[in-house]
């Protein structure tokens, strides 16, 4: 399970907070947290605070000092991205780009350029898809861009659009559904990750649907998550989903690991 | 039409050991023995990385063997009594990468020797050779506990390979080879479950897995064989698919098993129509561990000098 440590987010007050102010210690805390909880990547993200691309990168130099983990380099804009991943001392994941040609073209090459891994959120021009098939077209589309670019489906990571099951509940079989499609473009398969808290927006059970929903996402071909990596019922739950489906070696100690 | 590439890609590496130190590296060997760094399976070069090639360990006693044939003693010759110029022969004569001492004697049913005197051994073998040394216990929990850790002591420094870490002596060798900077065998008994359990632990209590070559058991042809065999693969595979906690080198034992199976051991009149027993058991030792280098095995232990060199000929055709 490739688990994306969702934390280093300007959403979150403490991090806003740290930013405006350059204090790196907010951030080092929690990279270092995420990262002993077992985090491949730290997802950064500098959100509304600032459209200057240099804090973007002082916020990832900062982690950087504190953890070797890979970076996730959170933007949807070209001018912050094309910086931010010069300072990725190894190879980042981009999140992310759309279906849609402005977006796809030039952060797809962003991707090729700097030898990151991307992933695509399967919306488009027209907005987020309310069903499977839309959802595996616009899949389909980031996918042939990125083998166009010599990127390999390895590199790819597909991002079906979790939606709030309380507030969208008929999209969550929708979501289920393309994740299952997802892993049927190639072999091996592309990577299928997601904003996984979306799911239990607005909800008083955030931890428990969230680790439902995983569960079933992960038999559905989900390898991958944007979460809380520090909710260890959420991970426990994660790693055992993928010893039942094989994906892993039983050891008495897996939840060790 | 162009023919689609279908060759697998792989994303993990195999961990790469070292075996032995030169003065320069704080011990006194000659040359030291790399394995594993292999990016495809098995001699599969046209779709991977296979940057070490597959080592033939031979073995040697601290005591002489008293279940092994007369026909291989007598392949040994009189040298089978002196473990110093038994491996003076395997490395000079037969030229093996690297020698695997079982201390035999330490067995508290058998010659019973002190710790001492295995240490001696170990200390005397290491002075008589200049290649890497892996050395093993006799299989007794508690004698190994303090054998291993008296060897260890007097091979300081000079990295050796020593057997084998298992779920209920982690804590005690991963002290010891840390203690003493040696390399680690981690044992599983036929189970791929409890190999990477015992990975898991050997880590937990602080020892590097970068520093540790994996034993999965060793089955002799006919005797389990096959099952042993796809448990290699599967760590393999596992390993090469990104688990690191399985993308470590391995070593099959298969000189220590061939020679304890009545089909290499037992004469013509015991198994009458087998063929004759100086042919049959080269042959037994060979095909096991043609077998497991099929399989993954990054060393193989071997006995006898005929079927080392059918098996050093044949990694070189393999490899070429």
């Amino acid at each position: 399970m490739i688990f994306i440590g969702e934390r280093i987010n300007t959403g979150f007050k403490d991090i806003k907070q740290a930013v405006m102010d350059k204090n790196p210690k907010p951030l080092q805390d929690w990279a270092r947290k995420q990262t002993k909880a077992g985090a491949t990547y730290l997802d950064v993200n500098l959100g509304a605070v600032s459209s200057n691309p240099a804090d973007h990168c002082w916020m990832i130099e900062t982690v950087q000092e504190a953890v070797d983990t890979l970076i996730c380099v959170d933007s949807n804009k070209v001018k912050i991205l094309a910086e931010a991943l010069k300072v990725c001392k190894k190879p980042p994941l981009i999140n992310s780009t759309t279906a849609a040609d402005e977006k796809l073209e030039p952060i797809m090459a962003l991707a090729a350029e700097h030898n990151a891994s991307i992933i695509g959120v399967v919306m488009d021009e027209t907005g987020a898809p309310k069903n499977a098939d839309k959802r595996v077209e616009n899949a389909g589309k980031i996918l042939a861009k990125a083998m166009e670019l010599g990127i390999e489906p390895d590199r790819v990571f597909l991002d079906p659009i979790v939606m709030p099951l309380k507030y969208m509940q008929e999209q969550a079989g929708q979501i289920l559904e393309a994740t299952r499609q997802f892993g049927l473009f190639s072999d091996p398969p592309p990577h299928i990750t997601c904003g996984l808290s979306n799911i239990s927006n607005g909800t008083k059970n955030k931890s428990l649907i969230n680790r439902i929903f995983l569960t079933m996402a992960i038999n559905c071909g989900m390898d991958s998550a944007i979460c809380d990596v520090t909710d260890r019922k959420l991970v426990n739950a994660a790693k055992t989903a993928e010893l039942v489906m094989n994906r892993e070696i039983y050891a008495d100690a897996y939840l060790s690991m | 039409m162009s023919m689609p590439d279908v060759k697998e890609k792989w994303t993990n590496t195999i961990n790469t050991v070292t075996i032995g130190a030169t003065k320069e590296q704080g011990g006194t060997r000659g040359r030291t023995v790399t394995i594993g760094g292999e990016t495809t399976l098995p001699f599969l070069t046209f779709e991977g990385e296979i940057p070490n090639r597959p080592v033939v360990a031979g073995i040697i006693g601290d005591v002489v063997p008293d279940r092994w044939p007369e026909m291989l003693r007598k392949a040994i010759g009189d040298v089978i009594n002196s473990p110093t110029e038994w491996a003076q022969k395997l490395v000079e004569e037969d030229k093996v990468d690297l020698i695997s001492l079982k201390l035999l004697g330490a067995d508290p049913n058998g010659a019973n020797r002190s710790p001492a005197d295995c240490a001696k051994t170990v200390k005397a073998v290491l002075e008589a050779v200049d290649v890497p040394l892996i050395f093993w216990g006799c299989d007794d929990l508690e004698k190994d506990n303090a054998v291993l850790q008296e060897c260890s002591q007097a091979a300081r420094g000079e990295n050796c390979l020593i057997g084998s870490a298992t779920e209920d002596n982690y804590r005690t060798l991963g002290a010891i080879g840390t203690a003493d900077k040696h390399k680690l065998i981690a044992e599983a008994p036929v189970d791929i479950n409890i190999g990477k359990q015992v990975n898991i632990l050997l880590q937990d209590a602080g020892f590097k897995l970068e520093d540790v070559v994996m034993c999965q058991s060793t089955a002799a042809l006919g005797y389990g064989f096959d099952y042993v065999y796809t448990i290699f693969e599967r760590v393999r595979i596992a390993g090469l698919k990104g688990d690191k906690l399985m993308a470590l080198p391995q070593i099959a034992n298969c000189g220590e098993e061939v020679w304890k199976v009545k089909e290499a051991v037992a004469g013509e009149d015991i198994l009458p129509g087998w063929g004759a027993i100086e042919k049959r058991g080269v042959n037994w030792e060979s095909a096991t561990a043609a077998g497991y280098l099929q399989a993954s095995a990054d060393i193989v232990t071997l006995a006898h000098p005929k079927s080392i060199a059918v098996i050093r000929e044949t990694i070189d055709e393999l490899m070429k």
